[in-house]
C-alpha cells in the first residue's frame, strides 16, 4: 500500500468482499438435505432389497417400476445438486491454489451435471427404449 | 499486556497442538469424509445405472463384480457412509434451529450417529442374509 493512490480506502475494498450468494447456498443444502433423507435411504433399502443377486434381469425389473423410476429420477436430480454444491465448500476450503480450485470448481460444476443426464437417460430408457 | 511476546510469538487457531481429542471434532470430520466419499458412490451409481440402460451383454461383468468381496466392501462403505451422513445430516438440521447444541447434548448425539453408521449396514445385510 506504499504506492499513491487518489482512491480512498472503502474504494479500493468495496467489491472484493462476499458474493452475497452464502445464503441462497446455505438454504439449498439444508432444502435438498430434507428431500435426500427421505429419497436416499429408501431407495437404498428397497433397491438392495430387490436386486439381492446383483443380476440384470433383477435390476432392470427394479427400474421398470414406475415408483422406482421416478424415485431413481428424483434422487439424481437431488442428489447429485446436492452432491455439487457440498464438494464446492470443500474445494473453497481446502484449495487455495487459484488455478487448481478454478479447475476442481469447473469439474465439480459440470461432472456431475453429465453423470446426472446420463442416469436420468438410463432410467428413461429402461422403461421406454426399445 | 505486561511481558507479552511479539506478535509472531503468539499461538495461532486452532491450537492443534493443545486441542484435546473430541467427538464432535470427530462427527465434524467423518461428516466431511462420508460426504466424499459417496460423492464417488453418487459416480459409480450412474455407472450402474447407464449400464443396466446398455443392456444384458455389457452389464454381465458388473454382477460378479458387485457380489465379489471388494464389490461387497464398496457397498459396505457406500451404506455406512449414507447412514452417517444421514443421520449426522439430520443432527445438523436439529443444530440450525438452536437446539441441541449444549455440550452434553451435541456429544450424545455424535455418539448416536456414529453408532448408528455402524449399526445401519450391519443390519440391512443381516436383513440381506437371513431374512425372508
Amino acid at each position: 500500500m506504499s504506492e499513491r493512490s487518489m482512491r480512498t480506502p472503502l474504494g479500493r475494498v468495496r467489491h472484493h468482499g462476499a458474493g452475497g450468494a452464502g445464503t441462497g447456498h446455505f438454504i439449498a443444502t439444508r432444502v435438498t438435505s430434507i428431500a435426500l433423507a427421505i429419497l436416499a435411504p429408501w431407495f437404498a433399502v428397497s433397491a438392495a432389497l430387490s436386486i439381492r443377486d446383483a443380476s440384470y434381469v433383477q435390476a432392470l425389473d427394479f427400474l421398470s417400476n414406475p415408483v422406482n423410476a421416478v424415485g431413481a429420477i428424483l434422487l439424481i436430480a437431488v442428489g447429485f445438486y446436492h452432491m455439487s454444491i457440498g464438494m464446492q465448500e470443500v474445494i473453497l476450503d481446502y484449495i487455495h491454489r487459484p488455478f487448481t480450485k478454478m479447475l476442481l470448481l469447473l469439474l465439480n460444476a459440470f461432472a456431475p451435471l453429465v453423470l446426472a443426464a446420463g442416469a436420468v437417460f438410463a432410467v428413461l430408457l429402461v422403461n421406454f427404449g426399445v | 499486556m505486561a511481558g507479552a511476546s511479539r506478535p509472531e510469538d503468539r499461538p495461532l487457531s486452532p491450537h492443534l497442538s493443545v486441542w484435546r481429542w473430541h467427538v464432535t471434532m470427530l462427527s465434524s470430520i467423518l461428516h466431511r469424509l462420508s460426504g466424499i466419499g459417496l460423492y464417488a458412490g453418487g459416480v459409480l451409481f450412474a455407472i450402474w445405472l447407464m449400464a443396466v440402460a446398455a443392456g444384458a451383454e455389457t452389464y454381465a461383468p458388473l454382477a460378479p463384480l458387485i457380489l465379489s468381496p471388494l464389490g461387497q466392501i464398496v457397498l459396505y462403505l457406500i451404506v455406512a457412509g449414507l447412514a452417517y451422513h444421514l443421520a449426522n445430516g439430520i443432527r445438523h438440521l436439529v443444530f440450525d434451529t438452536g437446539a441441541g447444541l449444549e455440550p452434553g447434548d451435541a456429544d450424545t448425539s455424535a455418539w448416536f450417529a456414529i453408532l448408528f453408521a455402524i449399526a445401519a449396514p450391519v443390519g440391512l445385510w443381516a436383513l440381506l442374509t437371513f431374512g425372508g
